[in-house]
């Protein structure tokens, strides 16, 4: 009873990757760099970078999961926690690495150097009690607009940059109601912890839509009655993804083009400020694109 | 989700008794129509007839030297996918060995009659019965395909002529029944041998009928489903030692079934969070005790693994032990979490060891120690660098099993390359072995392999680089009481035994 050709054998590949990106990947699976005197900053910006490309992988993993017939929720939830553990010590780590560099590597372990920028944090976020990880509604039925907003704008999306628009997709789509909530962290904030911000919001949506599809829920949970009353005119397909994107008001416009233009000129490392300009451009963009 | 089958959180009687360990002693002495040599009693104590030391680089009376016997399956490299190997295992007499696949069948082997007149020749594995257990189903509700993939093999202890197993899918577990046929009735007054019917009025004398010898017919059949008990993914059942309950658990719960009742599951335990938005932690394996009825334990994806007694409550969601062992902070890693996520978690057979497999070790238990395992053997460190590739090309979630030698002195494992990987615990050795067709000569000895960690490859090294991910042998079992092992590559089962002497 052979089944030839009914399903493609999905088999993981053994890619062999060349020089320079293999020392760095498989750096990741060491101990973590610890940063110390004059090379702070460039090993500093490499692992960021490592890090950043590490939680992109994880998130178009956690993407791909719900595109398959039968997500596996270990998998999932191993992945889920990976991206929780990289949002954690990017919100903790990434502003202050001006911090770390101040102690001067006094011979503390990455997570000895976590604690004492906890003490010495005094930024407003903390005070808000830290970077809110918001639950997600998630959605079954929201499977096939999520689908295609991502590609929609991976379309748009020029190399590289696309893992990180990816990011802010998600960190946009699906969060929006409660993105609107929390006032401590503006969308144009000083600070450099809207991104993890996002990622983390980018990391529960995903999460929360991953593991939503394996609830059964009827309507949308945890919606505003405010919101639905407004939106009850509104053509029933579309009824998830409007109300999640009932927060577009105060952003600000821009049109699609100029998005596009500001990517191209935009070049070097990712960086969390021009991350965070990128992701503010790219709510609006799917505000167009979604047609509220 | 539940549907037929409630899901009731009762308490569970039955297994309160204290019930002595049954000996897996094969009584039917008539179930065959060939003479056979049946094992004597297969207490704990009394098992293995040959020294069960492991494979060693040669020399040593004790040592076994591992020789090809028997591969199963198709030759050529195209593997389709319904033939990808699922689950191995063996009975409890180690005579009949199963197979489940991906396409949803079942094959089972069965040893044959050790031939007396040549003590060389091995007994083989033959086909014995091939079924198909379960078939792809549709869930409506979520759009859903359900894989007809057998996650998991078990067999019931043989209380007759019939042998029966538990066969699981991601949703529904079956009990089967393989019965043999040896005999038919023949002569019947009112019957032709063709099944035509005789006009009574021309019946002018009267026989018996009576049984005449034809050939072997083995017959599956399946007596029990038990259905619609798992939201989530089914990935263990393991018999309880009652020989009455077993228990099946998938990513978040675990449900107790009577064999003999289909349409009521107990659930033991759940972990499910109310907010899902909050679940960290899934269940990845669970199994009896193999003595005390009322003890089973289950591990999880953060590398812990829990110990429940069902006397203690109804629900077992507070454990009795909590197994685990403390992170080392050097090795600290953003795959820490993931490497460490348990595999598969085996009782040793006499029941005072558990064994664990994570990603990259294989760890020994003992039950009365919680805080770290007694034994640790690393099965593939060399990987330990490569971790971010492996999570790339998702390798870095294949759950490997282990299993046990039959006096528990030997654990094996599987790894990539086809290699796999035993260790002996009393002679503090192991050894890497391949399953290969290159290997695949009668009687060959296998020769122990070795991967190259760093750049200086010796001879007949492989290096790490050059390994096949692909090949990746995730299923082993061990014969309960000799040293004949099976061993599932992809699509292939290979049969290795020791050298006699």
């Amino acid at each position: 009873m052979r089944k030839r050709g009914s399903r493609p054998i999905i088999m993981p590949v053994h890619r062999r990757r060349k020089g320079r990106e293999k020392s760095n990947m498989y750096s990741k699976g060491t101990k973590r760099k610890f940063f110390d005197g004059v090379d702070n900053k460039a090993v500093a910006a490499s692992y960021s970078l490592q890090r950043q490309s590490l939680l992109d992988m994880s998130l178009l993993k956690l993407q791909l999961c719900h595109m398959l017939a039968e997500p596996n929720l270990c998998r999932s939830v191993l992945i889920a926690n990976t991206v929780r553990q990289i949002q954690e010590e990017m919100t903790h780590d990434g502003s202050w690495q001006v911090v770390t560099e101040a102690l001067g590597g006094s011979g503390h372990g990455p997570s000895d150097s976590l604690v004492d920028t906890e003490v010495l944090c005094q930024s407003p976020e903390q005070q808000d009690g830290g970077p809110k990880l918001y639950s997600v509604m998630g959605y079954d039925g929201c499977r096939e607009e999520e689908v295609v907003t991502d590609k929609a704008l991976c379309s748009v999306v020029v190399g590289d940059r696309a893992p990180a628009l990816l990011l802010g997709t998600i960190g946009h789509c699906w969060d929006r109601g409660e993105l609107r909530v929390e006032d401590g962290v503006s969308k144009d904030s000083g600070t450099g912890d809207e991104e993890e911000t996002r990622s983390g919001e980018g990391a529960k949506m995903a999460t929360g839509q991953v593991f939503g599809m394996f609830e059964i829920k009827n309507g949308a949970p945890g919606s505003d009655p405010a919101l639905e009353e407004l939106f009850s005119d509104v053509d029933a397909s579309y009824y998830d993804l409007d109300t999640m994107l009932t927060g577009m008001q105060s952003a600000p416009k821009m049109g699609p083009y100029d998005f596009l233009d500001s990517l191209a000129s935009s070049h070097g490392p990712v960086s969390n400020s021009s991350c965070r300009a990128d992701l503010n451009e790219l709510d609006h963009i799917m505000e167009i694109i979604v047609g509220s | 989700m539940v549907g037929v089958g409630r899901l009731v959180r009762e308490g569970v009687r039955g297994s309160e008794q204290a019930r002595t360990s049954r000996s897996h002693d094969s009584v039917s002495s008539f179930h065959r129509p060939l003479a056979r040599v049946h094992n004597p009693t297969n207490k704990p104590g009394n098992r293995a007839r040959i020294p069960l030391a492991m494979a060693g680089a040669g020399g040593g009376s004790n040592d076994v030297q591992w020789c090809f016997s028997q591969v199963k399956g198709a030759i050529d490299d195209d593997v389709a996918e319904a033939d990808i190997i699922s689950t191995v295992e063996f009975n409890h007499s180690g005579e009949l060995l199963a197979t489940g696949d991906k396409g949803g069948r079942v094959v089972i082997f069965q040893q044959e009659i050790e031939n007396k007149s040549q003590p060389q020749c091995r007994s083989e594995y033959n086909v014995y019965s091939t079924f198909q257990s379960h078939e792809p189903e549709f869930d409506y509700l979520k759009s859903l395909e359900i894989e007809e993939k057998i996650n998991e093999i078990r067999w019931l202890p043989q209380k007759n002529a019939a042998q029966f197993l538990l066969s699981t899918n991601d949703k529904t577990i079956k009990l089967w029944k393989i019965s043999e046929r040896d005999k038919r009735p023949e002569g019947y007054n009112l019957k032709e041998e063709d099944g035509r019917y005789i006009d009574p009025n021309t019946v002018t004398a009267l026989r018996v009928p009576v049984f005449r010898p034809m050939d072997l017919m083995v017959e599956a059949s399946p007596r029990r489903v038990f259905a619609n008990a798992h939201t989530y993914h089914i990935n263990s059942i393991s018999i309880n030692s009652d020989h009455e309950t077993y228990l099946s658990a998938d990513d978040l719960r675990i449900n107790l079934w009577h064999q003999e009742i289909t349409d009521r599951s107990f659930n033991i335990v759940d972990i499910k969070p109310a907010n899902m938005e909050e679940l960290t932690e899934v269940i990845t394996a669970a199994e009896f005790h193999p003595h005390q009825c009322n003890t089973f334990v289950y591990s999880s994806s953060k590398g812990t693994i829990r110990l429940c007694d069902m006397r203690a409550s109804a629900l077992c969601d507070t454990h009795s032990k909590l197994f685990e062992e403390p992170e080392d902070p050097s090795n600290r890693s953003f795959f820490s979490e993931i490497i460490s996520s348990i595999s598969d978690v085996k009782f040793s057979h006499n029941g005072r060891y558990m064994m664990t497999r994570d990603y990259l070790s294989v760890k020994i238990w003992d039950l009365n120690m919680e805080n770290r395992p007694v034994e640790t053997y690393q099965v593939h460190e060399y990987l330990r660098s490569k971790l971010c590739s492996l999570y790339e090309n998702d390798c870095i979630f294949d759950k490997f099993e282990c299993c046990w030698n039959g006096n528990d002195s030997v654990v094996m494992t599987g790894s990539y390359n086809n290699f796999f990987r035993m260790f002996d615990r009393g002679q503090r050795r192991d050894v890497t072995l391949e399953a290969s067709r290159e290997g695949s000569k009668p009687r060959q000895v296998l020769k122990p392999r070795k991967v190259c960690a760093d750049g200086k490859r010796k001879k007949d090294e492989i290096s790490v680089d050059s390994l096949d991910f692909n090949k990746k042998i995730l299923h082993t079992a061990w014969h309960p009481q000799d040293n004949i092992i099976a061993v599932a590559t992809t699509n292939n089962l290979y049969i290795f035994q020791d050298k006699m002497n």
